[in-house]
């Protein structure tokens, strides 16, 4: 991974008690639960599709993405819709946080114990406050071709 | 950027708009080599590029135009007279201006090619001697309407970006689905006024997206306006002689549509004068002018645009086309055999046909009619070809109007709305509990109703779609009527809404891969709905197999291998209670009764002494999965002979002998049966003898070991 420089800034959300961060650039818009429409036969970790004042968006369900416990019925997710080259894509997640500024020397990258399909798509972390911001590589996360987000049996 | 690259791009586009106009003038003056004011207006055009080129500082481009220039003032000045080697030069310089232009416009720079090629015969023109003026090569007056077209630049149109364009036509479409959305509170919102403004937003919408999408219409002349070169070329490169006729010029459709018509109309234009229109010798002696007649015209009916390609050619021969697509490999010789006309001429559109009895370097090029179908079928048309040997050939294409918004019907399944394009749509049947559970059989597993006498193979939508069922035992049942090329099936949904229109927007990343979907749209509530794509769910079902297309076979049924279609004359046989099943009649030697103590044993298999030989016994309804034949006082056989060998079918009973046209139902078909069809009102199977031999006496396939 490429080390950051400088300072930056990050919009956070937590998807299942982890703090994430995405590159303020990156994020269009954040907004609440959207009615959703399910993609039968589609990959699971697509969440389904939301109109987003007229243009049609994809969600990915960030805690399936990353292979986590599926999010209660009673938590409505929360959009964190990306800037992608093709047009907008959302991520599901289960809270927002603040926007935080992250110095560069708080950079570290991902250590390789962690495992599973969070190593693919956690590209380092920022060592902040009291708790470690982990920085989702939100190309990974959104690309339906990664072997781990295709559609079952597909 | 900078200023000059407008104005260099703008010179681009005028330069190229001339060429054309001064293409279309040149075929005029080709019949017409004394019209001053064409020949004036070639002269202006070059003339132009000539100066512009020079100011741009483009060297090249105005040495080239200006050797034309000297060659079309002498033209006009009357001292070279107008002939066809001036027109083939001309149009050579045209097309060496045209690639002048298009390398300037990839590059920004004038290419280095060496054109003294065309500057070479241009300037020996210029060194012809004027010819003696004779009498008028041609009655100039052959076209005597007088064509006003494009000589007046109009000063009431503007040039705008095309991009400017789609992008409006997606602001329409939002409008449109914020306009459905409106439309659905004003029932629950109890006020006139919001009522009256709601109704006046709702035709104010109307009025803006037809304004809207005819700023995107073109006139499919555009598109024809290449084609007297084509065609012009392509006559003299076969030595025909062709008259190309065109109606219906200003017929309007949407620029991204002309765009996808282009390569396949001028596919078929080359077809016809290659193949269609026949030689001046054979023409005449088939009593027909020697000039054959190209017709295009182009006409909107029922919103949908129609445009027809007729010749007076040849037409097509049937029986070379059975020859031909045996010969390719394009269908059995047991299939052609069985085939009409109408399913021969059909084949032309099957993969890997082509008729061209030698390859030309006109228009047999491996791309055959089946590349030009499958083009017009993916924006949304259809192709259709009547022929009448001798007389000439017709191609019909219907193509819609637009694509972006569409017409839906919106159905439910597992709770979801889905729309489905309206083209596919024949019609909605809806069955009563009673009705769904007596009407739909089963073949295998595999449901069907049977529609009018006919087959129909049913498809649950929420099973294609991996939903869970929400039926309940005893629930109607609605039928969705499908077209999927030339089969139908029926979709099972639980529930029909209406019709709407809908705006179609491409799914998002991840999901394009997905075949039952052709998109997405956003219905009145807002919310997200996934359009259907018929024909990929009909794949996706099974309904059409993805890979052979044989669809091009015909309409009224599908052909097997093996398989009956035409008239034929069947013995019905019962299996079991409930079962019936059928062989073709050719097929039997004798009906025979055998009392169950005739039957012995032989090795594992039941056998009967039958005119002083042993003859196997097989138990259709257990063959075909079923409950055995009590083997008890009397057994019905069907004596199935094959040279001197015979195989003896044990069934429960004989039921009738039928004649008739019976359509095979391919989806049913699986090892013992080559398909089903409905005979005398109940679905029967087709009996595989063929598998049935395979499995009863094996040794009849290899050797004669038959017990004597």
């Amino acid at each position: 991974m490429t080390t950051q420089l400088e300072q930056r800034q990050f919009c956070s959300f937590f998807v299942d008690g982890l703090y994430f961060g995405v590159p303020v650039e990156q994020v269009q818009e954040v907004i609440r639960q959207q009615p959703m429409t399910r993609v039968p036969l589609a990959s699971d970790v697509l969440g389904g599709l939301i109109n987003l004042r007229g243009q049609i968006v994809t969600a990915v369900d960030l805690r399936r993405r990353l292979g986590l416990p599926a999010r209660p019925a009673e938590q409505p997710p929360m959009n964190v819709v990306i800037r992608a080259d093709d047009g907008a894509v959302s991520l599901l997640v289960d809270q927002i946080g603040d926007v935080v500024d992250a110095d560069a020397e708080a950079w570290e990258d991902c250590p390789n114990t962690v495992q599973g399909n969070a190593r693919e798509l956690i590209a380092g972390a920022y060592k902040v406050a009291d708790r470690l911001l982990l920085v989702l590589d939100t190309g990974r996360a959104i690309d339906p071709t990664s072997p781990d987000a295709r559609a079952p049996g597909a | 950027m900078t200023e000059s690259d407008d104005i260099l791009r703008e010179f681009l586009v005028e330069s190229t708009e001339g060429l054309d106009q001064l293409e279309r003038d040149l075929l005029v003056l080709e019949q017409r080599p004394q019209d001053p004011e064409r020949l004036a207006s070639i002269f202006r055009c070059i003339h132009t590029i000539k100066g512009t080129s020079g100011f741009l500082a483009l060297p090249r481009l105005e040495s080239v135009a200006h050797v034309g220039e000297n060659v079309l003032s002498r033209l006009r000045d009357g001292a070279l007279r107008f002939n066809r080697e001036v027109a083939d030069t001309l149009l050579a310089l045209v097309d060496a201006l045209r690639r002048m232009l298009t390398a300037i416009e990839a590059t920004g720079q004038e290419p280095a090619d060496d054109w003294s090629h065309v500057t070479d015969r241009l300037s020996a023109l210029n060194g012809q001697p004027k010819e003696a003026p004779a009498a008028p090569a041609e009655p100039a007056a052959t076209e005597s309407a007088t064509d006003p077209s494009g000589h007046q630049v109009s000063e009431t149109s503007i040039r705008v970006d095309v991009g400017l364009l789609d992008k409006l036509m997606t602001l329409v479409g939002e409008l449109v689905l914020a306009r459905n959305q409106v439309l659905q509170h004003v029932t629950a919102v109890e006020s006139a006024t919001f009522a009256a403004t709601s109704q006046r937003l709702d035709l104010i919408t109307t009025e803006l997206q037809e304004g809207v999408m005819k700023t995107r219409m073109q006139p499919i002349g555009n598109v024809w306006s290449k084609l007297p070169r084509v065609v012009r070329d392509l006559a003299q490169a076969c030595g025909k002689q062709v008259r190309l006729e065109m109606e219906g010029k200003d017929t309007e459709l949407d620029k991204t549509l002309i765009e996808a018509i282009k390569d396949p109309l001028t596919h078929i234009v080359r077809n016809s004068v290659d193949h269609g229109i026949e030689a001046p010798a054979a023409r005449t002696a088939a009593g027909k002018p020697a000039e054959g007649r190209l017709l295009l015209r182009a006409f909107h009916e029922g919103g949908q645009v129609i445009i027809e390609i007729v010749d007076d050619g040849a037409g097509i021969d049937p029986e070379k086309v059975r020859r031909v697509a045996i010969a390719r490999g394009v269908v059995s010789e047991t299939q052609a055999a069985r085939m009409n006309e109408r399913e021969l001429t059909a084949l032309l559109f099957a993969p890997g046909f082509s008729t061209a009895e030698k390859v030309t370097n006109v228009s047999g090029r491996g791309v055959g009619m089946d590349v030009v179908r499958t083009n017009i079928e993916r924006i949304g048309g259809t192709i259709d070809l009547q022929s009448v040997p001798g007389s000439g050939t017709t191609l019909r294409i219907k193509i819609p109007l637009t694509l972006a918004i569409i017409p839906a019907l919106v159905v439910t399944t597992a709770g979801d709305r889905y729309a489905i394009p309206q083209v596919s749509l024949l019609e909605l049947v809806r069955l009563d509990g009673d009705q769904a559970a007596k009407g739909i059989e089963m073949i295998h597993g595999a449901p069907v109703y049977r529609l009018r006498g006919r087959l129909l193979p049913l498809v649950y939508l929420n099973r294609a779609l991996g939903l869970p069922e929400q039926r309940e035992a005893g629930d109607a049942v609605t039928v969705v009527v499908l077209r999927a090329d030339d089969r139908q099936f029926g979709l099972v949904v639980d529930g029909v809404h209406d019709t709407e229109e809908i705006v179609v927007k491409p799914l998002g990343r991840g999901l394009k891969g997905l075949p039952v979907f052709a998109g997405a749209t956003i219905m009145g509530d807002g919310r997200v709905s996934l359009i259907l794509d018929v024909m990929g769910l009909a794949q996706a079902s099974h309904v059409l197999s993805s890979g052979a297309r044989e669809k091009a076979l015909a309409d009224e049924g599908f052909h097997r291998e093996e398989g009956v279609s035409e008239q034929q004359t069947f013995l019905v046989v019962s299996a079991g209670p409930e079962r019936r099943a059928a062989v073709p009649l050719s097929a039997v030697a004798r009906l025979e009764q055998f009392n169950a103590s005739e039957v012995e044993s032989s090795g594992h298999r039941s056998v009967v002494q039958y005119r002083g030989r042993i003859m196997p016994l097989v138990d259709v309804p257990a063959w075909l999965g079923l409950t055995p034949t009590p083997m008890e006082n009397l057994i019905h056989v069907v004596v199935y002979t094959r040279g001197a060998q015979s195989i003896g079918l044990v069934v429960s009973g004989i039921v009738d002998i039928v004649d008739q046209r019976v359509t095979v139902k391919d989806g049913a078909a699986r090892r013992c049966t080559l398909g089903a069809a409905v005979i005398q009102g109940r679905v029967t199977d087709l009996l595989d003898l063929e598998a049935l031999v395979r499995d009863a006496a094996p040794e009849w396939l290899d050797d004669k070991a038959e017990a004597a």
